[in-house]
């Protein structure tokens, strides 16, 4: 088999180029060029800088397989950044990590594998994946703490079939002992937490900088109307947000929620975060069919997974859930086994 | 293994290597000081310059050694920009290479008047555009000899001699380095102020270039220090380099005739090889390109899928300059001649060099014709 292996310049990209080639497998390393800012500038912090492009670029050649530099900067800007700008102007808060999965590293890769003349697109993912009398499961990572099937849970069969997760069966611990057990650079890299094209900074400054536009003027109010302050826009702003309100009450403040169509933020106590369930938009099941029943969701990327039931595409929750906002991917679980995922539309209070 | 990516970079020709090699070992001396050491390292620098020099049609003083085509092209640009005078604008075509425009960019944001010039369909320089966009604050007008990505040819004895026409107070620089290996480089007939080459596109080592100053041309130095080049460009000297450069460009000029008529000859050949591709257009047809250099678009294949499966057959080529990334980007000379992004990223550069052969065009050709076949 030939596997065009995503490498990231991580190490558990590093690990999951070595482990296939140690299997037997031909590999083809490449990395995607996503994102250089407004005045052409290569990104200094999170997945994808010049320095981590060197890095896989290092690791391929010490494995000693072709290793290419991919230009995706434009499907990654229209997919990913735009999408980004639109959620926050609209009140929503994007997942951007999930959305370049989704657009841009399976719909364009898969999509190249021939080009590559490749049978399987690899990645580092924290995720295992297996055939069971011809249809392929997605289940949780071995190292629960570090399991990424939430963002994976876009994927369907036609995905699954052609994807594979060799650091799935791994701990992180592992993976860094089989990255330093061949030498390999990344060894004790540590892990980007930066979203790619935000860097260290805060989102709002990025959003300041490549979209002022959505910055529209409106107010702050209570739940029950009364008009608090004004603010400079409602990009500013995430559910669950409590420090920036430009509000000094006594009592601890959230936002909990955002009405873009009026410009206005709405804060609340704690229990006015509570939401019932939700509305799901983007609906997939990795089985290829649809699930109505009781599931586990998760809605945040190492969030604990809450009893839940499903029917058509609204979700209730079987316990009233705090700081879930529209734009959120929620996964579907039954125990290790991923069922589906799901943006979040609107939430139910 | 086919390389048809030397106008990347080439590899040395026989006899570079082994002319330098004595000066990174034991004549290793700093040519500037007072012992024997020096004397014999400077004594092969000097000799390296008259060399050059002579093949170029300059006096040694004119020649400034410097790290390549990039630092040349950027000394030539801000050297004479800041040398003082009153003038501080530049005039360029937006078809030269990184290495002149985002120097120009940079002056851009710096408050200088920047204007850059368009090129036609063939890529070649709108000359009327061109002149009337020199003013009295133009200080330099800079336009390559030959295109790195298409091989499109430019007069630039012509093109000199109109901007002096039109103001004999403006600097004319000019990018030769992908010109040396084919096209008759005399700094007086080309009238040119400043000339910028670099050894290893014509088969000497990387990291030695020069830049032809015309005396008499105020120019302030980028690089201060120990005052090495007449205050020009300071560093201790690459003797080494400098010797490896003369002898790539002695042998390069010995070989012109034989380079330009032969690679000629295996450019064309490959040309025609590849009209068994539907569709395939020559994006420079015009007859004022250089011999060495091929600019074709393959309609519906992209041009990154075909390079990554020309590697893995064996045959390195290009889509246009190389990039820190090595990604292939949308080039910005097939933008500047009208070609949409899309066509951009179908189309490909293959470029030959002096030890190139009918041979390597021929099973490159098949190999091209199949994987076309193949992804269509």
């Amino acid at each position: 088999m030939r596997g065009l292996v995503a490498m990231s310049g991580g190490v558990d990209s590093s690990v999951a180029a070595a482990l296939m080639k140690d299997s037997g497998h031909e590999v083809v390393g490449v990395t995607l060029k996503l994102w250089s800012g407004p005045n052409g500038e290569a990104p200094t912090a999170g997945c994808c800088t010049v320095s981590d492009a060197e890095d896989a670029r290092r690791v391929a050649a010490q494995l000693d397989i072709p290793y290419y530099v991919l230009d995706y900067t434009d499907d990654f800007k229209d997919g990913v950044v735009e999408r980004f700008v639109t959620d926050y102007a609209t009140g929503r808060t994007p997942n951007p990590c999930i959305e370049c999965n989704r657009t841009v590293k399976f719909d364009r890769l898969l999509s190249r594998l021939d080009d590559f003349e490749c049978e399987v697109l690899v990645t580092g993912h924290h995720a295992r994946s297996l055939e069971v009398d011809g249809n392929w499961r997605l289940l949780r990572g071995r190292d629960t703490a570090k399991d990424q099937s939430y963002v994976l849970s876009m994927l369907t069969q036609k995905e699954l079939a052609r994807t594979r997760f060799p650091v799935g069966e791994l701990t992180k611990n592992q993976v860094r002992a089989v990255a330093a057990g061949m030498g390999l650079r990344t060894a004790l890299k540590p892990e980007s937490m930066d979203i790619c094209f935000v860097g260290s900074r805060d989102y709002r400054g990025f959003l300041r900088e490549v979209a002022p536009e959505v910055f529209e003027p409106g107010i702050v109010v209570d739940t029950e109307g009364n008009v608090l302050s004004d603010h400079e826009g409602i990009a500013e702003f995430t559910i669950g947000q409590r420090r920036g309100l430009g509000v000094a009450v006594g009592e601890p403040r959230f936002v909990v929620d955002i009405q873009p169509a009026t410009s206005t933020v709405v804060i609340g106590g704690l229990h006015d975060l509570e939401v019932f369930g939700v509305t799901l938009d983007q609906v997939t099941w990795t089985s290829g069919g649809a699930i109505d029943s009781e599931v586990m969701a998760q809605y945040r990327a190492h969030g604990e997974p809450v009893a839940a039931s499903l029917t058509g595409s609204t979700l209730d929750f079987a316990e009233p859930q705090r700081a879930v906002a529209p734009g959120q991917t929620v996964a579907f679980y039954d125990g290790d086994v991923v069922l589906g995922g799901a943006l979040i539309a609107s939430t139910l209070h | 293994m086919i390389y048809l990516d030397h106008a990347a970079t080439t590899p040395m020709r026989p006899g570079v290597w082994d002319a330098m090699a004595p000066f990174a070992a034991e004549r290793f001396g700093n040519s500037s000081g007072l012992h024997d050491f020096s004397r014999r390292a400077k004594n092969a620098l000097e000799e390296a310059r008259e060399q050059i020099a002579t093949l170029i049609g300059a006096s040694p003083m004119e020649v400034v050694f410097t790290s390549g085509g990039t630092e040349s092209d950027n000394l030539a640009i801000k050297g004479t920009v800041w040398n003082g005078s009153s003038r501080h604008g530049v005039v360029t075509i937006a078809s030269e290479h990184e290495a002149i425009l985002e120097t120009v960019h940079m002056l851009d944001r710096f408050g200088n008047q920047v204007r850059i010039i368009g090129v036609d369909r063939l890529g070649r320089i709108e000359l009327d555009e061109l002149l009337e966009s020199l003013d009295p604050a133009t200080a330099v007008v800079s336009a390559m000899v030959v295109n790195n990505e298409t091989g499109v040819i430019h007069d630039l004895a012509l093109i000199a001699k109109a901007v002096k026409d039109r103001d004999p107070g403006v600097l004319v620089h000019t990018d030769a380095v992908q010109a040396f290996s084919s096209e008759h480089l005399d700094v007086g007939r080309l009238g040119v102020d400043l000339m910028t080459i670099t050894g290893h596109k014509f088969g000497g080592p990387k990291g030695a270039g020069l830049l032809y100053v015309r005396q008499g041309t105020p120019l302030e130095p980028l690089i201060h220090g120990g005052g090495q080049e007449l205050g020009r460009r300071s560093g201790t000297h690459d003797v080494a380099g400098a010797v490896g450069l003369a002898e790539a460009m002695h042998q390069a000029v010995a070989d012109r005739d034989r380079f330009t008529r032969e690679v000629g000859a295996i450019r064309d050949h490959f040309a025609d090889r590849l009209s068994d591709i539907d569709g395939l257009v020559r994006n420079t047809p015009g007859e004022d390109v250089s011999s060495h250099h091929l600019n074709v678009r393959i309609p519906g294949v992209s041009n990154e899928t075909l390079l990554v499966r020309l590697d893995r057959a064996g045959v390195a080529a290009s889509a246009g300059s190389a990039c820190q990334s090595g990604a292939a980007e949308v080039s910005h000379v097939l933008e500047s001649m009208g070609l949409t992004a899309a066509e951009a990223r179908e189309s490909l550069r293959f470029s030959f060099g002096w030890n190139s052969t009918v041979e390597e065009a021929d099973e490159a050709a098949d190999t091209l014709v199949d994987l076309v076949g193949e992804l269509r």
